[in-house]
This record gives C-alpha cells, structure tokens and sequence, in this order.
C-alpha cells in the first residue's frame, strides 16, 4: 500500500462503522422503541371484515299482522365498476342482461346510472362501488345463468338478500306513516357509522316514517366475520365470527281494519266534495285513544303503494309522488299538513275566556256583526241570535260571541300599542291557553318531520314579520298600497305586521287567521279534553320484540295538563254533545244510531282567502267516558258538517261496527299486545285471528337466515 | 517457486490431473484453505446459511397456499450456494496477480453482458432491463459481475503508481474514470438506479483511497453535486425512479403505490419487536404482504420473524465480513490488493447500508439485495467471488510475509 492511502482506509473504516451503527439504531428504534404501534398495524392488515346483512325487523299492525316485511328474494345486482372498465361501458352487457330479465334496456340504463346533480330518480343514490339490484324475484334459472356465465355478464350477481314485502292494502293504505326504504347514501353512512355490506340491496335505511323513526331498532346487527388475508387479498382462515342479529319487530297500535274505513271514510268525502265541484285534492284523518294517547289510524290522502321504492323508483312516480296537482301523496297530512281549524279551535276560546274570568252560567250576545278597530266582523250566515250561554254559543258555532270575548281579551292585555319589536314580548292570554293545549309546537310523535303549526303568539308575530317583511315573501317588496287586494294585504303586512291587533285577536279565536294547526294536534287536543286534561305526545309504536322475545314497551309520553278545571272541561264536552245532537252537525249525524254509541263532536269551517273552505270535524266517543277521538281535516273542501262530518260518521260506523258496517274494534274493546311462541313466531293477541307472520318464500333456502326468529 | 513445478512427470489421465491440481491447491502447505481467514470464511458462511433459512422461511408458506413444492426455493438456493462456494474457492485458489491479468478479460466479459441486457435478450424485471436468460429458465444479472470488474480493473488502473511517485498519475485517474464509465453508463440505460449509484460510489471511493490529491476529491464532489442538480432540474430520472426516490421520506402518502413495498417493510420490521414471531410463523409473511420479500426485502422477514436479535445478528454478520476485508485491505502486499479488498468493502458496506435502510426506510427503494442473505443467483455468485478474491489477496500476502 502507498502511505497516502492508509489514513484514507482509516476514514474509510470509519465511514463503514457509522453506517452500520446507524442501521443498528435504525433498526432498534423500529423493533424495541415503537414495535407496539407497528404490531398493531400489522394485525390490522392482516385481517378483512365479510359484513353479513341482518334481516329488517318487520313493521306490525296491533293484532300481529305484517304492513312490512322482508322476504328473502333471488336479486339480481350490477357492479358499475367492473363495467366501466369494458371497451363500452358495460352497453353490452346491461343489453343481454335486460333482454334476460325482460326488463327494458332504457330503464335499465337509467336505474343503473349514478344519482348526481342533474341526474334525478330513477338513478342510483348510494355508492358507486356497490352492486346495483335491478330485479328481485328473478327466477333461479336466471340467477344460474348470471352466475354460470361470468363472461357473458361479467360484474353481474345473484344472491339471494331480503326484500322489503309490502302487505296490501294496508301498507298503501298506511304508506306515509310506515315511510319507505333508500340505499344509504355516503354521507349517512359516515354519520351514523354503519357498516357496508356490499351487497346494496341490504343497505337500505328507512327514509321516512316509521321507518327512519325506528331505523336503528329495524336495522339489527349486521354479522361481522373477520378473515385472514394475504396481500392479495386471499382468505387464509377465519379469526372470529358473530352472527347477525334481526332487527326489532315493531308492532304498531294501527289497527288494520280501522285504518281501511278511515282511509274509505276519507277519499270518500274528498270524492264526493270533488263531485260537488271543490277542487280539493288531499285530507287527513285520525283515530286516536284517549287513555293512552296512541294513533289507532293515520290516514293521508291521496296515498300510494310504497312498493314503488323498491328496486329504484321510475320517473313518472317519483313525479307523482311530488305533484301538488296530485295532492302530493309523500306528505303525511296528518302530522305535515298545516289547516286552520275554525270554529274547532272555539274549545280552547272557552277555556281561555274562564280562565280570564267569564263565567260559564253567564250570557254573551251573538250579534250579526262585531266591529274591531274599523273592521265589521260577522257571525257566519249573518244570524243576530241574541243572548245564548257558552254553551248554546258552541253548539251552533256563534262566532260573535267568539269575537266579542277575544277582543275583550285582548283589550286588557294588550301592551302600549301593541307594537312587538322583541321575540321577548310575553304571549297573550288566549294564545297562552292554546299553546297550553299544544298548539304551536310539535306534538313529538314518533314519525320524522312533523311541522309544528302556526299559534300567533307575540313571539311568533315578531319572527312572522322579521322573516318576511324584507326577506322571506318580501312583502316591502310586493306590496302596493293600491294595488290588488293580494298585494294590498303585503302592504299591510310589510306596513303593520308585527303589531297584534284586536281584529287578529278576534278571528284567531274561531281558529282563523294566523291559526294553523295539523290534524294530529287538532286530535291530540281533543284527546286531553275528553281524558280531562291529560296532553300526550301520541305514539304509532306500541313496543318492539326483539327476535328472541324480549318485548320493550312504548308508552306515549304525557307532556302536559291542560290548565283547565275539570268541570270547564265537562261544560265543553256536554256542549260538544249537543252539537250533534241538536247544533251544526245533527244534520250530519241525522240517524246515527246516537243511542248506541253517543257520539260528540265540534264543526269547523275555516275560511281561507282565495281557496275553499277547510272543512274540519273534531269529535269523540263515547259522550260520557270518552275514549276514541277521531279528526278529519279537508282543505279546499267546503264546511264541516258537509265534508269532513261525513266522513268522521262513517269510521265511527267502522270502529264501533254500527249502521251496517263490521266493527273494527267490537265493541270498542283494543286486542292486548301479540305475543311470540317458541318458534320465534308472532302469535295474534287472543280473540285476534290465527295468523302469525309467514317469512318468506324461499323456505328451503335458508343460509342467510339469521336470528332466533326463523 | 510457481505451482507449475510441482506437477507430476508423468501423464496421468486429464481428470486425474484436474483433481491433483485442485486438492493441492486447497490442501497444500499454501493452498486457499491452509491460508484462508478463517473469520471472514465463517463469517460468510452463517450470513450465506441464515439468508437460506430466511429465503426458506419466506417462500414456504406461499408455495404451500399455491400447491407448489415448498421446498423449491430453499433447493434453488442450495444450489446456488453450492455453485457460489465452488467460485468462491476457484477465486481463492488464483493468484491476486493473475487476478490482474485476468481484469481486462473480466470487465470486457461484464460490458458485453451488460449490451445483451439491452438487446432482446435482455428481460425487464421491475421497471428495469436487467436480466439475460439463458435458457432452462435460468436468468443471469450481468451488472452484479459488473461490480466486480469496476472494482478489479479500477484497482488495476489505480495501482499503476510509477516509481518514485507517491500518488497515482493524473492520466491513469482518468483512464480509471473513463473505463467505469462505460459499465456505469449501460446500467444507466437499462435502468438500473440503485447498480448506478452503487458504481459511481465504487469508483469514487476507489479513486480517494489511490491517493489522489484531496483537492481532485473536492473536484468530484462538486462534479457529483452539479450532476445531481443537472438530474433533478432537466428530469434525466424516470418517473418510477423519482417516485422511488421520493416515496422512502413519506411512504405512507402512498401506500398501494411505490411506497407501499416500503411501507409494508417498516410494519414488518416494527412488529417483529425484541425476538421476532419466529420462522415460518408470521402471518404476514406467510400472507406475502411485503413484495419481493424472499429477494430485496429479505431482511424484513429476517427483522419480522427474528426480531432485533436476527437483525443484530445479521447486521453483526456483515460488520464481521467488513472488518476482515478491511482487515486485508490495510495488509495487503501492494497497492492493487488494498484497492481491490477496499473496493469490496465498499461494495458490501454501501449495498447492504442502501439494502436494509430501504427495509427499514431511512432509504429510497432500489433494487439492491441484501449480500448473501437475498435469494439469487448472480449476485450470490458475484459476491462469493468476491470473497475469494479477499482470500487470494490475503494469501498473497501471506505467502510473501511468511
């Protein structure tokens, strides 16, 4: 070696020894310092989770009886991905699948493609990853066709998954209360931290209704298998498995065949208030129990057949589903619809009028006509009838005596002018007593969405007029001191909209004006006055059984008392009795056997500028231990006693099984709770018909078959 | 004395012959194995037997999950071993001058073969042209021969010091540079990053231990900085080599893509904590998670299945196996020896320093197997060579000290 190399071989010598001191250290820090967290990420590669779908917990009526079911079901699905990726798209093979399932190739298209902006039903809501089911039901021979024949129809599947199974004409009838069933979009699926499938069909999550109400009851327990795996993602063993669980039976307190005459009594008066030349298109009815606050019948009309969501909705019914023309069938009137309740709401007029003081053995005069602040207000028809009690006042519907007492009202509790400019402004005496009645607020039932009603409360005046003076309706905007009467009304408005006057007072008291209430507040209300006083938060769900028996009550929850004595409450009930006895509806009930079942009741008639009347009627049986309150509410219609009356005759007729007509509930006598034998299977309440739910057709093909309750 | 005198007078038959000239060579009084080092000898051979172990480890359970013979690896490196020591000992047995003769053959041989990879011939493994088959399904890697010619004819070059001179001459610097160009220049073309760096290393190295004046060294270095920067700025990297190169500092930005390997290795190694799971029992190497993990990544599987003790013992293994080519390098006879231990040195030190740093990420992924402990062919012969050549050179010296 030449000496200058040495001391070079010596740096070099060095050099080496670093490098293999800092591999050293490297390799300590990796093993010895964080080995813990690399351990856990390499068990985490490691193994994949197969979700297993549960099966839906089914929706029941109060015998037992299925609305909804899940049916095992051959599906036939699309993987979009694996067909983008062909030279065509996929053309090819939707064309030789759609002319295997003789569907047509457009509509095939069209369930298949993805639902973006621009792109609206019929299309694919959930994840583009997912297979896409385009026929249920197929027949086996075409599932082994699918199956068999991977290079005629590659990305195409058959499996055999739940099918939501829909029971007619129940669930038609009862199609906006029961909601429907939606692949789980993206964002649902991070909010609610659900597993996916993979399988679509099964990530369906209820996206109104019941539904959506009871969705993580329904749902049950997806089963989760974790599987070893190589890196190329090849199964090497099982590491746990858990089964899955089926979701809750829901056993609602709809009763079937009352639902049926509800749903008869209704579109039968919408019929025939349509025949009469009204252009109205939609109402809503219910039954509730007094006792307990449960919806015995929710009835809105027009409705639909919730089938038509299965398996992606066409175009023209989604479209219906949403025409106002067509009454807009997806809305549940009962709890979405908003209605003046006319001289219905004179119940909660008297209850304020005593609580500010006014006697019930007192006389009020019911003139023709009460000037308020200018205006001339006149009784309905124009009658001046002289001095009548309260009483007399609600049996033929005096609305003068209404005014006279609100305006009475109003007058010693107004404030300086009556100007709100604070949301703080404390509310006035008569809309204190309907708020107490639970007016203006959401009854809280167990369906989504409820829209809370209009009670003109100074709160509610201040918002009314802050959110539209400027914005909202812009009525600054649209009013013209002398224009049409329409945009006169904006002037005003725009003007003087958040001054409470005297002449507001006066008609809301007879539920006009700013009043609007939905039918089930309207019911619930008439449930406290016939239970003396009890306010429920009404409830469809009457418990859930879980498939291994485990029965968990629901119990609708009392939110309030009337602030009302007992006897004031008694006076309004008796006077409700006259009302079809011998008031504005002893017409209508002309005939009905009163002596069987007595039978009370309150018409209302609202008026509503530009429209028909909304024709409402409030009643309760029996007269003297109330304990079934029916309400039917028809806008657009005509008067109470001539549209809705009629109508609430008739489901008494059903429920009670009176003027030829077979008796929902004989009696009036509610069936228990249904039971579950030891084959898992519901059983009928006794004295309720022998039938328990029958679960699927495939009955030999039983893998996916979950829970205690097959 | 030569070993042509000791041949026998009369004529025996030819294999005879053979197997006298090979026995005496390896048990005579100077023979390769009298004078071996025995340490580095060791060594070598518990680094070549635990790499078999790990390949076996590493490639049983998968061959079992396809129904292959799980056995066929650990057979193929067998064989391979068993060829590489036959080399190793045919290396030892020459004479370190002969050696130098035999450069220029030796380097010519290697360019060629790395033409051919260029050609049809060649095959692509991984992005880069590497590969030559030769037929029956055996592929030879002519750049692992090519690391032992630069490092054979840059020593020859290098030692040609002139009497009375105390450094190497400028002009054989430059014939040095100009040769290891062309070798460095093919592999560039193929591509083959991690051989390139490797090489310029080699002969940058090599040319610093010649004895050329320091301010020379500044010169190359500023040469290397401003080619790195003429590299990055004009894009001369392709986008697989860049990614690479990339991928090691944030391998998790991309875990299904070149930083995947990377990644997979780093949880490999992690989790194998203090004493490993044990061979044949980690799931995830019997579930291949980690690319090329009987080959470039085997001392994932080493850290994985045995844990910081395997990768201390490796590691360990490899010091052993420098320290005695240093150790031979700093006595050897003449300047060609040193050269020529210290090339290898470098060789073995940068190879498995970029090897193991890609496994456990403080390096980029290139396509540099572990010395002795990757299953291969090529660069297990080439490397067992080498060690032959260490013990010639040792010998050497040996012969002229005793």
């Amino acid at each position: 070696m030449i000496p200058v190399s040495r001391p070079r071989l010596i740096v070099l010598i060095f050099v080496i020894m670093a490098m293999l001191l800092g591999l050293l250290t490297r390799v300590w820090y990796l093993q010895v310092k964080s080995s813990s967290a690399y351990a856990a990420q390499a068990s985490a590669e490691r193994a994949r989770e197969v979700i297993e779908p549960p099966t839906r917990g089914p929706i029941l009526t109060d015998t037992g009886s299925p609305i909804v079911d899940s049916n095992p079901a051959l599906v036939v699905s699309v993987s979009m991905p694996t067909l983008w990726k062909m030279s065509d798209g996929g053309a090819s093979v939707l064309r030789r699948l759609a002319a295997l399932l003789h569907i047509k190739q457009a509509t095939m298209m069209r369930e298949v493609r993805l639902c973006t902006v621009g792109v609206s039903q019929p299309c694919w809501p959930g994840s583009p990853y997912q297979p896409i089911p385009v026929a249920a039901h197929v027949f086996d021979r075409v599932a082994l066709q699918v199956l068999e024949d991977q290079r005629q129809f590659p990305g195409v599947t058959a499996a055999i998954q739940p099918v939501a199974h829909y029971d007619q004409p129940i669930s038609t009838d009862l199609s906006q209360v029961v909601g429907y069933l939606q692949p789980i979009t993206a964002s649902e699926l991070k909010a609610e931290n659900l597993p996916t499938t993979g399988f679509s069909a099964v990530d369906l999550v209820g996206q109104a209704g019941l539904e959506q109400q009871y969705e993580s009851e329904l749902r049950g327990v997806p089963g989760v298998t974790k599987l070893a795996v190589d890196a190329a993602g090849q199964v090497t063993g099982t590491l746990s498995k858990v089964k899955p669980q089926a979701g809750d039976y829901l056993v609602t307190s709809i009763n079937a065949a009352l639902q049926e005459d509800t749903m008869t009594a209704l579109s039968n008066a919408v019929h025939k208030s349509q025949g009469a030349g009204s252009p109205t298109s939609n109402g809503g009815a219910a039954v509730v129990m007094t006792t307990t606050g449960r919806v015995l019948a929710m009835v809105s009309y027009p409705t639909y057949n919730p089938a038509i969501w299965t398996n992606g909705i066409s175009t023209l019914e989604f479209k219906r589903l949403f025409d106002t023309a067509q009454g807009e069938p997806v809305l549940n009137r009962v709890t979405q619809g908003q209605y003046p309740p006319g001289s219905t709401f004179k119940v909660t007029s008297v209850a304020a009028a005593v609580a500010a003081g006014y006697s019930l053995n007192g006389q009020y005069n019911c003139p023709a006509t009460v000037t308020i602040g200018g205006h001339s207000y006149a009784n309905d028809g124009n009658p001046s009838l002289g001095n009548m009690s309260l009483y007399q006042a609600l049996v033929i519907s005096c609305d003068t005596v209404f005014y006279n007492l609100a305006y009475n009202i109003y007058l010693r509790d107004r404030l300086k002018d009556d100007i709100v400019t604070s949301p703080s402004f404390p509310a006035q005496e008569m809309q204190k007593m309907e708020v107490a009645w639970g007016f203006g607020t959401d009854t809280g039932i167990d369906l989504p969405a409820e829209n809370p009603g209009d009670i003109p409360t100074r709160e509610w005046l201040y918002y009314f007029w802050k959110d539209n003076a400027h914005t909202g309706q812009d009525w600054c905007k649209y009013g013209k001191i002398n224009g049409s009467y329409a945009e006169q009304i904006e002037y005003q408005d725009c003007r003087y909209g958040n001054i409470w006057t005297g002449g507001q007072a006066a008609i809301a008291a007879i539920g006009q004006g700013y009043v609007a209430v939905t039918p089930l507040q309207l019911a619930r209300a008439y449930v406290a006055l016939a239970n003396g006083g009890t306010l429920y938060s009404p409830r469809i769900g009457e418990a859930l059984i879980s498939p291994s028996g485990k029965v968990t009550r629901i119990n609708p929850p009392v939110v309030g008392h009337l602030p009302v004595a007992k006897h004031t409450l008694a006076y309004i009930r008796n006077a409700l009795a006259g009302v079809v006895t011998s008031g504005t509806a002893a017409g209508t009930f002309g005939g009905f056997p009163l002596g069987k079942v007595c039978v009370a009741g309150k018409t209302g008639t609202a008026q509503v500028q530009g429209n028909q009347s909304t024709s409402v009627f409030a009643s309760f049986a029996p007269c003297n231990h109330p304990k079934f309150v029916v309400i039917v509410m028809i806008p657009n219609s005509g008067y109470g006693a001539d549209v809705a009356g009629p109508a609430v005759r008739q489901i008494w007729d059903g429920l009670f099984g009176l003027e030829g007509h077979k008796a929902a509930l004989p009696g009036g006598v509610l069936p228990g709770l249904p039971g579950m034998n030891k084959a898992g299977q519901i059983t009928p309440p006794a004295g309720f018909g022998p039938q328990p739910p029958k679960r699927g057709k495939h009955g030999s093909a039983g893998t996916h078959r979950t829970g205690a309750r097959h | 004395m030569s070993w042509v005198s000791r041949q026998p007078r009369s004529r025996p038959a030819p294999a005879w012959i053979a197997l006298r000239w090979v026995g005496a060579r390896l048990a005579g009084r100077d023979s390769a194995l009298r004078q071996a080092d025995w340490l580095l000898t060791v060594s070598v051979l518990a680094l070549t037997l635990l790499g078999t172990l790990v390949i076996w480890a590493a490639t049983a359970p998968m061959l079992a999950q396809q129904g292959l013979n799980p056995h066929t690896y650990l057979l193929k490196q067998f064989l391979n071993v068993a060829l590489g020591l036959i080399l190793m000992l045919t290396v030892s047995s020459l004479d370190a001058r002969q050696v130098r003769l035999y450069a220029p053959a030796l380097y010519v041989l290697s360019c060629l073969g790395l033409l051919a990879v260029l050609t049809p011939f060649g095959s692509v493994v991984n992005g880069a042209r590497s590969w030559i088959s030769v037929g029956a399904g055996f592929q030879v890697e002519p750049s692992e021969f090519a690391k032992l010619a630069v490092i054979v004819i840059t020593a020859m070059l290098l030692s040609d010091v002139r009497h009375g001179q105390t450094r190497p001459a400028p002009k054989s610097v430059g014939i040095a540079v100009a040769v290891a160009a062309v070798p460095i220049a093919l592999v560039v073309a193929e591509p083959d990053l991690g051989v390139t760096v490797l090489l310029a290393l080699l002969m940058v190295g090599m040319i610093a231990l010649s004895g050329v004046r320091l301010r020379w060294l500044a010169g190359m270095a500023a040469a290397t900085v401003l080619t790195v920067t003429a590299v990055v700025k004009f894009h001369l990297l392709k986008a697989y080599q860049l990614s690479r190169l990339t991928s090691f500092i944030n391998p998790s930005a991309d875990p299904r893509g070149t930083g995947y390997s990377a990644a997979q290795s780093k949880i490999a190694i992690g989790s194998g904590g203090m004493h490993g799971t044990g061979l044949f029992h980690s799931q995830m190497i019997a579930g291949s998670f980690i690319p090329e993990q009987h080959t470039d990544f085997i001392f994932a599987v080493v850290g994985n299945e045995l844990g910081f003790v395997g990768a201390c013992v490796v590691i360990g293994l490899l010091g052993l196996l420098l320290f005695c080519a240093l150790r031979i390098s700093m006595k050897a006879q003449d300047q060609f020896g040193t050269l020529v231990a210290a090339g290898i040195a470098i060789w073995f030190a940068v190879q498995a320093f970029i090897n193991i740093g890609m496994t456990v990420g403080i390096m980029p992924v290139t396509g540099l197997p572990l010395p002795f402990v990757s299953y291969g062919g090529s660069a297990l012969f080439a490397d067992m060579m080498a060690v032959g050549l260490l013990q010639a050179v040792r010998r050497r010296r040996c012969v002229f000290t005793s």
